[in-house]
């Protein structure tokens, strides 16, 4: 003797039985971007964020049209050195007398790129520690976070420095010594938030179900640690991003390419720092980024996890 | 009755070490249990009395530190295979069941759990909604996309059941199923669960502090206390004419009881701390009134321990002074002072 | 015409800001000294008409109607007395005993918390009072220094109702004080309880789902389904035989050992409680009622019967 416990109210879900699980799942699933993006727009500093990321975006991608490659040539440079800026050279010339502006531009290709790429190693490495700390526990645990609390003390930036002045220097260069540098403050918040969840009557029931490990890391610990996974992404690139100028500012960077740190770098060997025009926009624009990104994660960090965001 | 066992317990102890300063906490100490194919046993008791370390260690979950689980016959093994295979058997319902379904898993997905943690070849959707619907959510398809919190509690509880359904398991061992929730639905719980029995012969472990759940569902009950079973019968006996004196207390609280409440004051004991002789001598109503002197059994209840019941199905209680009133010579009788 | 009783609902009414219907017309007295128990299954408004009482619903909450506490009307009273009233008046024993104290003040100072901000006992006097009320609670005096983590549940639902007890009000609500509770400690609790209120003369309303517990405590039973009061009447007759088939189902739904007609036949009700949003036409309990004609998802029904025992179902 069972009874339906079913309420005669309820449109949708009478419906639901008509529709396969796919179609439904996939509705589901637009719904909840739509509930997303219906909180995050009612952030103000995340919406000028994203409207700021988006300009750069897709000056980076479109670089190529804008301006081409050419503008980082040095032979085929248009202007006199350190020009200061005209009607030709809206951002006057560097030391070379290549436009500041199409540098600047191309510039963003590379601080981004190296900002994405740097950000998703670190914390796919944060991530992957941090829950397998927080389900194993035991020596393990013990040993990974120790290692972790080393990398946490060590200066990030003197770490990175050391591996890029060891290793040969390209963008891979660069993209390891960040993602390896900065992925336990990842790793610390990834792991608080596994015990979080090992500890729900849930993880009893999947075990008592004969899940195993991977069963209940990647089924039910990973779904609920990525929103904060998303939201420190966001965090991290910003970090990143300072980092990479931080590096090529110092010399540490990749000399073939253009970017906003090896600008500033330029400016200050060929003794231009006066120059305003020269030391100014990719100083801003590494600000601008930073600033885009922080604003965006803090918005998005509010929206998935209220209970973090109350205390922006 | 001539119900085969289907899962025993002997002599299991599960200590577990103890924090700084305190000794081992010995949990379980010393336990003989049987549940019989179809069979529904309550075990019975207050919470830190070992009855959830006992359960759980009967599902494997924890491991004895003494003592040995059959299950059908084959001593329980530890190695992973082994485990996961008895798993596919034996099926835990938590109380909570708003705690015990992945808030990010739909109906489908927590119900379909089982199958893909042990790789079910066949028609998995026909299979969730087989359960579903045996768990009595009708029609399953209207269940399948939803989220635990779209749910009432009673519904939650139904999808943790249908989980363990889904795999056709011999044995449901329940922790607290209806503790956490309403009144008009835990009956309807409980009537599930004895329908399952009817209809598929389902064996099940209820762990509970709630005597009428025990009534209500209980072929067999036993009364746990600081990791022993201290009275252990059939529902009926054990319930209406109790012989130890923590059942008979138990019972005399119950709101609707008749007679005067033996209120037994402080909490159940610490596990790190078993007292010597009988363990619940230091509450015991019956030592505390003199009436234990008087049988001449007072110096048995603090010195000396009591031998742990066996399982047999008979009615039987760890007690002195409930052993003498029963045979004035009986056997555990120590020399009257 | 007799004096005011202690507590005198009329008409309360809580709408929340989503649309729904908590509470929706409550009438119920309460005398000095008297003990009203208030069933019903999550969701049907007894915890928000206790939260009423004493105003502490969430912003946006809406209340019309009367709580007149001692004649005085709870929901149109200033700021200032409300805050006096909240302790000295009334005062309430939530369920998470666990959560409602906080885990880094000793048990003794959240006990005093209370009269020093009210100034209801001189500073000097503080300790005292603590170590008397601990007692009165069945706690040792020296408890006072431990942290609510070194107690055991039994032991915090004390230091609760010592809380309760601090500045001598006249009335009482617990909210499921025994809920997560042991049998044993459940029976010290309630022991506890009736003994308090029968030494001081406070009124008491208490608030369960466990029918069979509230008969057994109280004197007066009300049973609330979907934000009314549908029956009500001498406690211990209504959990007997009930007249309202909510009340029925209540009460069959903990079973009385030894019975065995219950015996291999637990009973339950259908369904789920109505959403206060979405309330059903007619009675709101026909959807799930057992005995329903046709009528009753037309005609809403009224509290009936005698003035002492009333229910609100077409069949009374």
């Amino acid at each position: 003797m069972t009874t339906t416990d079913a309420s005669t109210k309820d449109a949708p879900a009478k419906d639901a039985a008509a529709k396969s699980p796919r179609t439904l799942a996939r509705e589901r699933r637009r719904r909840s971007v739509a509930r997303f993006w219906r909180q995050y727009r009612t952030h103000r500093a995340g919406l000028f964020g994203l409207a700021a990321l988006a300009l750069f975006v897709l000056l980076a991608l479109l670089a190529p049209l804008l301006v081409g490659a050419d503008v980082q040539s040095v032979t085929k440079a248009p202007g006199k050195p350190l020009e200061a800026p005209s009607g030709e050279f809206l951002l006057g010339t560097d030391k070379d007398g290549r436009s500041m502006l199409g540098l600047l531009i191309w510039g963003a290709r590379f601080s981004l790129t190296v900002g994405f790429l740097a950000a998703a190693l670190s914390v796919a490495i944060g991530t992957l520690i941090g829950i397998t700390a927080g389900h194993y526990k035991g020596w393990y645990s013990t040993v990974i976070m120790r290692v972790t609390d080393w990398f946490l003390v060590m200066p990030t930036l003197v770490l990175a420095i050391a591996l890029a002045s060891v290793l040969s220097r390209s963008i891979w260069t660069i993209i390891l010594a960040i993602g390896v540098t900065t992925w336990p403050t990842t790793a610390r918040l990834v792991r608080a938030q596994t015990l979080a969840v090992e500890s729900r009557p849930y993880i009893e029931r999947a075990k008592a179900l004969g899940g195993g490990h991977s069963h209940i890391m990647t089924r039910h610990v990973l779904p609920n640690v990525m929103p904060l996974v998303l939201a420190q992404t966001t965090l991290v690139i910003s970090s990143a991003v300072l980092t990479e100028a931080t590096l090529a500012f110092l010399g540490l960077g990749d000399p073939t390419v253009t970017s906003w740190g090896g600008l500033l770098q330029d400016a200050r060997d060929s003794g231009a720092t006066t120059k305003w025009w020269y030391v100014m926009p990719p100083g801003i624009a590494i600000a601008l980024v930073a600033l885009s990104f922080t604003l965006c994660g803090r918005a998005v960090e509010s929206v998935l996890n209220p209970r973090l965001g109350a205390s922006r | 009755m001539t119900e085969s066992t289907l899962l025993s317990a002997a002599d299991v102890h599960v200590t577990f070490p103890g924090r700084r300063g305190s000794g081992s906490a010995r949990a379980v100490d010393g336990v003989h249990l049987a549940l019989g194919k179809g069979e529904i046993v309550a075990l019975v008791g207050e919470s830190g009395c070992g009855k959830t370390t006992l359960a759980r260690t009967l599902l494997g979950l924890e491991k004895p530190t003494a003592g040995h689980i059959t299950f059908d016959g084959a001593p329980l093994s530890y190695d992973s295979r082994s485990l996961k295979a008895y798993r596919n058997r034996v099926q835990l319902v938590l109380q909570d069941p708003s705690g015990s379904l992945n808030p990010r898993h739909t109906v489908y997905e927590a119900v379909a759990e089982g199958l893909r943690v042990h790789g079910y070849a066949g028609d998995e959707q026909a299979k969730v909604a087989e359960a579903l619907a045996r768990a009595g959510l009708r029609p399953p398809e209207r269940f399948f996309q939803r989220y635990p919190h779209e749910l009432s509690g009673g519904q939650r509880q139904r999808v943790v059941i249908a989980g363990a359904l889904v795999l056709d398991p011999e044995l449901i061992v329940a922790d607290e199923p209806v503790a956490s929730l309403d009144a008009s639905v835990r009956g309807e719980i409980l009537a599930l669960l004895l329908s399952l029995r009817e209809e598929l012969g389902l064996s099940a472990l209820v762990v509970t502090h709630d005597l009428g759940l025990a009534w209500n569902i209980g072929d067999r009950v036993a009364v746990m206390y600081l990791g022993r079973v201290v009275e252990t019968g059939t529902v009926e006996e054990v319930l209406t004419s109790p012989q130890h004196p923590y059942t008979q207390a138990l019972l005399s609280v119950l709101p609707e009881a008749p007679g005067e409440p033996v209120v037994l004051t402080g909490e159940p004991p610490d596990p790190t701390r078993i007292p010597g002789g009988c363990r619940f001598h230091a509450r015991c109503q019956v030592l505390a009134s003199g009436e234990a002197e008087r049988a001449g059994v007072a110096d048995a209840c603090r010195t000396k321990d009591l031998p742990v019941l066996s399982a047999e199905h008979r009615t039987q209680a760890a007690c002195h002074w409930a052993a003498r009133a029963v045979t004035p010579q009986g056997p555990e009788a120590s020399p009257a002072p | 015409m007799t004096t005011a009783p202690l507590l005198d609902i009329k008409d309360l009414t809580v709408t929340y800001d989503s649309g729904a219907a908590a509470v929706r017309g409550v009438d119920l007295t309460l005398e000095a000294g008297q003990k009203l128990g208030i069933a019903g299954e999550s969701g049907c408004g007894k915890s928000t008409l206790a939260l009423a009482l004493l105003r502490l619903l969430p912003a946006g909450a809406k209340l019309t109607g009367e709580v007149l506490l001692d004649g005085e009307d709870v929901l149109t009273m200033k700021w200032g007395r409300l805050r006096a009233v909240r302790w000295a008046g009334a005062s309430i024993v939530f369920q998470g005993a666990m959560h409602s104290l906080n885990a880094v003040h000793r048990v003794g100072d959240q006990i005093a918390e209370p009269m020093l901000i009210h100034g209801t006992v001189p500073a000097s006097g503080v300790r005292k009072k603590v170590t008397g009320l601990l007692e009165h609670v069945g706690l040792p005096a020296s408890r006072a220094d431990a942290y609510p983590h070194e107690l055991s549940g039994g032991q915090r639902q004390r230091v609760m109702i010592a809380m309760a007890l601090a500045c001598d009000p006249k009335l009482i609500v617990a909210d499921e004080p025994t809920t997560a509770l042991d049998v044993m400690i459940q029976a010290q609790i309630l022991r506890l309880i009736e003994q308090l209120v029968a030494e001081q003369d406070v009124g008491l309303i208490m608030i369960s789902h466990d029918l069979a517990v509230l008969a057994d405590t109280c004197d007066r039973l009300a049973v609330m389904y979907a934000g009314r009061v549908v029956e009500q009447g001498p406690a211990s007759e209504v959990y007997a035989a009930a007249r309202h088939p909510y009340g029925k189902a209540l009460s069959a739904a903990f079973p009385r050992i030894g019975d065995p007609s219950s015996r291999h036949a637990p009973r339950g009700l259908a369904g789920d409680p109505p959403d206060p949003s979405d309330l059903p036409s007619g009675c709101t309990f026909h959807p799930r009622c057992p005995v329903a004609i046709e009528a009753c998802s037309v005609e809403d029904q009224e509290l009936r019967g005698e003035r002492d025992w009333q229910a609100a179902c077409l069949h009374v």
